[in-house]
């Protein structure tokens, strides 16, 4: 404010030449300007936001009346017959027999994005504390570059790798060497089976898994390197090593935040389209009776069905896929605001690294 | 702070051996990071350099066969557009956050719209774009519904980045140009703004090779097309390089492959440059502030 009082009284005198003038004019002007420019694209985001969730739910509403409760729990994806006869159920049109349930999908999703994490954390960890205290410098930097590298890393050319290379692997190598000694009791024989050929539930897990590593892994190397030394040295100096000193004052103290970055990579896993839709085999109507199963998930249902729905002429199969993406939205919202308190309960502040 | 001593201590020898466990799960957790990215870049870039002619770059694409030349201006036009677009909004969105904001449940809302809005499913902005954008406004398969959804994508990235390169600017820096009598403006644009800049641009450059990246929003958003991208921003379609990765791999022809793995290289390519020059900035801004100090 100071600032401003005394270039008023240098704008007094008289002798001022109007250039002079336009630059003391915009001097006093100009941060008003980048505060009312500001204020305006704050507004897009959240009106980004607003247009979104109106949109889909608009969208959606038909099919919400029309699909129910069993949405939830149903197995069929039966787009009906779409070239006569038309039914009408709670006002809305629909094709005769057209009947969806977005179970397999919700499991689908809820599968992949759960194996996505058992993989993920302890590898994140592990990763985070190679790259703060395990690894010298000059291996550790190249190494945190490779971690923003498959960060980087769009995502169709990690499906490609993995439905062309990493997929195939598996099913021939390693996957039967698990599957094929299992024995034929009720819980375990979920983990044998037949193993396909690398297209299914498992394969999509672990690529989930490799695309949510260094979301994970870069926000707990800034939570570690948060962790004063003091503590650290002098549990070493008690006589603790590494692996004590991690597990009992290094990862405690950063606990909640840990929590926060697995959960921020949940919500990534669970809206990955993409790279899911090219390695999971995409059946539509199945939740895979084994580890190993072709199947797939809301995300990946939408990107491959809806050129298929919109040949739909009731706008019904349109309208469902929006009741789909309703409840992936609606499932990641939840888990990124619970990220969000999380995280900033800790103290961390969320490097923005890859798409979160 | 009580967990710190161990109740009952294990056997020396356990505890030695627990010990080499840890520093072999280590490099065991870095061999499952290091292994797939090198295995996957080599993976992409042996399979395309057998086949690669470099008039890939120049010749329009015949769908399944052909070059890709309309597909890297269309991905490099997609790039400047959300560079426009999202750069401007997210900029001043994260200088509005980090210098204006007081507080008060306005800001929050935006904080809380900006972290919801980053985590949401890429392929549901897609369908809303599709839905509303390029059917319910009639402007079919064009540059701005592909352009809008992705800056609602990447404009929290941007916003983050650039808020987060303004925290670290010093006090000393503001209260000197305040000192100095600068007009608080001024002082942003030239002493903060100035200070901050390689943050924002590491942040714009992540969010580019975002945007750059990205199937799902686009596929039905901006279609695509076997011609260059025209100066319309509505009506006419925009073909980008993901759309042949992920629709020419699993044709039946060795051409569409050979489509399918070009595009791959050249995507990978790209966000390698973009990644590295993040980097050298970055890195040149940390000794220039370790020698300032």
């Amino acid at each position: 404010m100071r600032q401003r009082a005394s270039i008023d009284v240098i704008g007094a005198r008289r002798d001022e030449s109007s250039s002079r003038r336009l630059r003391r004019v915009w001097a006093q002007r100009e941060e008003s300007l980048w505060r009312v420019g500001g204020r305006v694209a704050t507004l897009v985001p959240v009106g980004a936001l607003v247009f979104l969730v109106a949109v889909l739910a608009v969208k959606a509403w038909p099919a919400v009346k029309v699909n129910g409760g069993s949405f939830l729990t149903s197995t069929a994806w039966l787009p009906g017959n779409t070239y006569g006869g038309v039914e009408h159920v709670h006002g809305v049109t629909i094709p005769a027999g057209a009947r969806y349930g977005a179970w397999p999908l919700i499991a689908g999703t809820l599968q992949t994005s759960a194996i996505a994490l058992v993989f993920a954390v302890p590898v994140s960890i592990l990763t985070a504390f190679a790259l703060t205290e395990g690894l010298p410098g000059w291996i550790a930097r190249p190494v945190g570059f490779v971690v923003e590298v498959v960060a980087g890393i769009p995502s169709v050319i990690i499906g490609l790798w993995g439905v062309l290379v990493l997929g195939p692997f598996l099913a021939r190598h390693v996957y039967p060497l698990v599957a094929n000694r299992i024995p034929d009791v009720p819980v375990l024989k979920y983990l044998g089976g037949s193993v396909g050929y690398g297209e299914g539930l498992l394969t999509s897990g672990l690529v989930l898994g490799l695309m949510i590593v260094p979301i994970i892994a870069s926000t707990t190397r800034d939570l570690f390197l948060q962790v004063p030394a003091l503590p650290k040295e002098g549990a070493r100096a008690l006589g603790m090593t590494d692996a004590e000193v991690a597990r009992r004052v290094t990862l405690p103290w950063v606990r909640s935040g840990v929590i926060g970055a697995a959960v921020l990579g949940l919500g990534r896993a669970l809206g990955e389209t993409i790279a899911v839709a090219m390695v999971s085999g995409s059946v539509l109507g199945v939740v895979s009776p084994n580890l190993y199963g072709t199947m797939t998930t809301i995300a990946a249902t939408i990107v491959s069905q809806l050129d298929s729905a919109a040949t739909d002429g009731t706008g019904f199969a349109v309208a469902t896929l929006a009741e789909a993406g309703l409840l992936l939205a609606g499932i990641s919202i939840v888990v990124n605001l619970a990220a969000r308190a999380i995280v900033h309960r800790s103290g961390a502040l969320g490097a923005p690294v890859g798409r979160a | 702070m009580a967990q710190v001593l161990p109740t009952g201590l294990p056997s020396t020898r356990g505890r030695r051996a627990r010990a080499v466990a840890f520093r072999v799960l280590m490099l065991g957790a870095l061999a499952f990071v290091v292994g797939p990215a090198l295995w996957l870049v080599v993976g992409v870039v042996g399979r395309a350099l057998p086949g690669w002619r470099w008039n890939v770059l120049t010749t329009l694409s015949q769908g399944t066969s052909g070059g890709l030349a309309n597909a890297v201006v269309g991905t490099l036009v997609l790039m400047a557009g959300v560079l426009i677009l999202a750069g401007t909004t997210g900029v001043l969105t994260g200088i509005y956050l980090s210098e204006f904001a007081q507080g008060g449940r306005g800001v929050t809302v935006v904080r809380v719209a900006i972290d919801v809005l980053a985590g949401f499913p890429s392929i549901v902005l897609g369908y809303v774009g599709y839905v509303a954008l390029c059917v319910g406004l009639g402007w079919g398969f064009s540059l701005l519904p592909a352009l809008m959804i992705l800056s609602f994508m990447v404009v929290p990235y941007i916003a983050k980045a650039t808020e987060a390169a303004l925290h670290q600017v010093p006090t000393s820096y503001r209260e000197g140009a305040e000192a100095l009598g600068m007009p608080g403006g001024h002082a942003l644009r030239r002493v903060v703004v100035r200070t901050a800049l390689p943050g924002i641009v590491t942040g714009l450059l992540i969010a580019l090779s975002i945007a750059g990246g990205e199937t799902a929003p686009l596929l039905y958003t901006a279609g695509v097309t076997n011609n260059l991208p025209t100066w319309s921003l509505l009506h006419h379609p925009i073909a980008y390089l993901t759309y042949y990765v992920w629709t020419d791999w699993n044709q039946p022809t060795a051409a569409a492959h050979v489509v399918s793995y070009d595009a791959s290289l050249i995507l990978v390519v790209m966000v390698l440059a973009m990644l590295v020059v993040a980097r050298l900035i970055v890195s040149r801004t940390q000794r220039h502030a370790e020698s300032a100090t």
